[in-house]
């Protein structure tokens, strides 16, 4: 039976406000403990879970344009939460939370397989290589609320579900059953300086991220928005990470497209 | 020294020489355990696997070694459930390379994974949606039924025969091995098939994803066929290579010609349904996800992954292995009775290939660019340990098991385990011939 108060977080990310400053990942970094490596040059064997990708309309100048693209997990929701690398994991060590439909990662159930690796379209899921090793004194700096992961195990984003479990916490304490949008904003989100970013609940109409992602619940939450689009949305990923551009081959990127299949969809 | 464990009525080489031939492959092997206990301290790390692949090698290993032991299920099948008799000379051997292959299988699949010690999760903590969940309680299954198929023929051994115990024991266990065929094809349809619902089911890889019926996409009744189907090609390929190393006829041509036979037909409908399903995949399939054919064979660092290693697979290591074996001639022809065993085999593995490492070498967002990977020394070394490991156990065991139940009756000698000198004269193998009398396995 379906919850009418689930909820499911999601994000809208305005890529014409983005400048690719990188601030959402150094927050991320420092939010969740996530490990580096003295040399983490090689970025297919680092871990990052928000990491923003340069795209280009590949013309030349004075038609040149560039693009910052930051790409969180994207909480695929797909079909009934049967999301890509949930429904694969053979240990149940990912899961699909119906009442915030966000996909968790049980670090101490995961025994390293990957599978979830290979069927994520995003690469949003990244293996621990290494154990972690924490400049001196950083180990101080850690944040509490994290648990740091070890050798062998894959992670990603959680839309930093601790501070949801801090804001409810606090909400109980109040005698509050619900809680506020701003009391639950991820690490990401608060640090861009441009204000590219905006979390919530896509299920609430109050809530900013609802208003401008506009999700039409009929159709997987296919953006209602113009302007609006998701990552790679014809594979039925149905993911809850919109992104904004005004500009058409920022939002052709996002998805494939056989040839004028998408400038016959942008005027059908 | 040894031949008191050595069959009645056959020869083997010098202790020496075989001794030789250990520690050559020992040396392999020891490689191999080197390499693997890097990974086992230092962990994946060792490899070249990256966050793009994170699968590579050794899964294709897995799925290639799994792949062609299928002649083991598939051999067995037809002699005891379909009741192919003259197949019994050659069960034997199906079942140790099978044995031999599953092993590797299980023993890769222990350093493949992150965190070993946690290994056990994945039947504690089991997923009934995850097709490698299917994967791990078949295989494990599997790899039992055929150490219980593999136990008698241990227990033929001409000393441990002696004990009234053992053989009584391998005598009833050969009462009830056709239970142990039916349990082993059936344990095998699925976990092949699983293997192939690997990539079938990743929906956010349009080129291993496919359609099916209920939770099965078609990958999954392609790998279960082609394992059916290019297993025996395997079986017939290690046969021949035993033969041609020992100098000796082991399995009357009869037996190699219905093997083969049956394989060419398997492989010849397989192709069909390879194609079909490749048309299918190509002009459904991809364009609903906004890609063609071609994005998936074009633009790739070399042409690692052109449109040659589709050719190559379904025509030259599919087609072609077909008919040879299907057309009577072509397969009693020594030549291309080979090349047609060796091309299935190349076949086989390259579509594990394809189906793990292209899965993930294809760009799926647009913006980015095909993945590369090349092994590390340490992952071929430990691929290569199955490799020394099956020739051992195919070494040890042929010596001192009558894995071959015409042998004897091929290769006549005087004097009976008398160890063989080098480069003696080899008999002429008669081919055809009066049914031998049953071995211990068939007694």
């Amino acid at each position: 039976m379906e919850n009418e108060n689930a909820k499911k977080f999601g994000m809208v990310i305005d890529l014409d406000k983005c400048t690719g400053c990188g601030a959402c990942m150094v927050a991320c970094y420092a939010e969740n403990n996530i490990p580096f490596r003295e040399d983490d040059t090689d970025k297919m064997l680092s871990v990052s879970w928000m990491h923003v990708y340069k795209l280009n309309n590949g013309k030349s100048f004075p038609d040149y344009e560039e693009c910052y693209l930051p790409r969180p997990c994207q909480h695929c929701e797909a079909h009934a939460g049967h999301s890509p690398c949930v429904s694969v994991c053979p240990a149940t060590a990912t899961d699909y939370d119906m009442s915030t439909g966000i996909v968790s990662q049980i670090y101490p159930r995961c025994f390293g397989c990957r599978y979830c690796m290979g069927a994520c379209p995003y690469h949003v899921r990244q293996f621990n290589w290494w154990d972690p090793v924490w400049p001196d004194g950083m180990e101080r700096m850690l944040n509490p609320e994290v648990s740091v992961r070890m050798r062998g195990v894959v992670e990603k984003c959680s839309f930093c579900i601790h501070r949801y479990q801090a804001a409810k916490d606090q909400a109980y304490m109040e005698d509050r059953r619900e809680i506020e949008e701003d009391e639950y904003q991820t690490a990401c989100t608060q640090a861009c300086p441009a204000g590219a970013i905006t979390f919530g609940d896509l299920n609430n109409p109050e809530h900013a991220v609802h208003q401008i992602a506009q999700p039409d619940a009929a159709h997987h939450g296919h953006s209602k928005n113009p302007k609006a689009f998701r990552l790679l949305e014809r594979l039925g990923t149905n993911t809850k990470i919109y992104y904004l551009s005004r500009r058409e081959w920022v939002r052709k990127a996002g998805d494939n497209y056989l040839k004028d299949e998408f400038k016959n969809k942008a005027h059908s | 020294m040894d031949s008191a464990l050595i069959p009645k009525g056959v020869k083997r080489c010098p202790i020496w020489q075989f001794g030789l031939w250990i520690a050559a492959n020992g040396a392999v092997l020891a490689w191999g355990v080197f390499a693997m206990l890097l990974v086992y301290i230092k962990g994946l790390n060792q490899t070249n696997m990256n966050n793009a692949y994170g699968f590579a090698l050794w899964i294709w290993a897995d799925l290639a070694v799994i792949a062609l032991g299928g002649g083991a299920f598939f051999t067995g099948f037809l002699r005891y459930i379909v009741g192919k008799d003259e197949l019994k000379n050659i069960i034997n051997y199906a079942v140790l390379i099978g044995f031999i292959c599953y092993s590797s299988a299980l023993m890769i699949l222990g350093f493949d994974i992150g965190q070993p010690l946690r290994g056990w999760f994945i039947f504690w903590h089991a997923n009934v949606h995850s097709m490698l969940t299917e994967v791990a309680f078949c295989l494990t299954c599997y790899f039992g039924v055929l150490t219980i198929e593999y136990i008698p023929m241990v227990l033929e051994n001409r000393k441990i025969d002696k004990v009234p115990f053992f053989h009584h024991l391998g005598h009833n266990m050969h009462e009830i091995m056709a239970v142990f065929a039916a349990t082993g094809a059936f344990l095998s349809f699925f976990h092949q098939g699983s293997l192939g619902g690997v990539p079938g089911v990743m929906f956010g890889r349009p080129f291993g994803f496919r359609e099916g019926v209920l939770v099965w996409p078609w990958t999954f009744f392609l790998f279960t066929w082609s394992a059916a189907a290019f297993g025996p090609c395997f079986t017939i390929f290690i046969t021949k290579i035993t033969e041609t190393v020992t100098r000796k006829k082991l399995v009357k041509d009869n037996v190699i010609d219905l093997l083969a036979k049956i394989s060419g037909w398997m492989i010849f409908f397989y192709v069909i349904a390879k194609i079909v399903d490749t048309v299918y995949w190509a002009n459904v399939t991809a364009p609903a996800r906004g890609l063609t054919f071609w994005d998936f064979y074009s633009n790739n660092p070399g042409s690692a992954y052109g449109i040659w290693i589709l050719i190559a697979e379904v025509g030259v290591c599919g087609v072609l292995p077909a008919l040879i074996l299907i057309i009577p001639k072509l397969r009693q022809t020594q030549a291309t009775l080979w090349l047609a065993v060796f091309l299935g085999v190349i076949g086989v593995c390259l579509n594990r290939w394809v189906m793990v490492l292209q899965v993930l070498a294809i760009p799926v967002l647009p913006f980015e660019d095909w993945f590369t990977y090349l092994p590390s020394w340490q992952e071929i070394a430990t691929t290569l340990l199955p490799v020394a490991y099956g020739v051992i156990m195919i070494s040890a065991s042929y010596r001192y098991l009558p894995i071959f139940p015409q042998e004897q009756e091929l290769n006549p000698i005087d004097e009976p385990a008398a160890p063989a000198e080098v480069g003696e004269p080899v008999p002429e193998p008669t081919g055809t011939g009066p049914e031998p009398e049953l071995s211990p396995a068939e007694s």
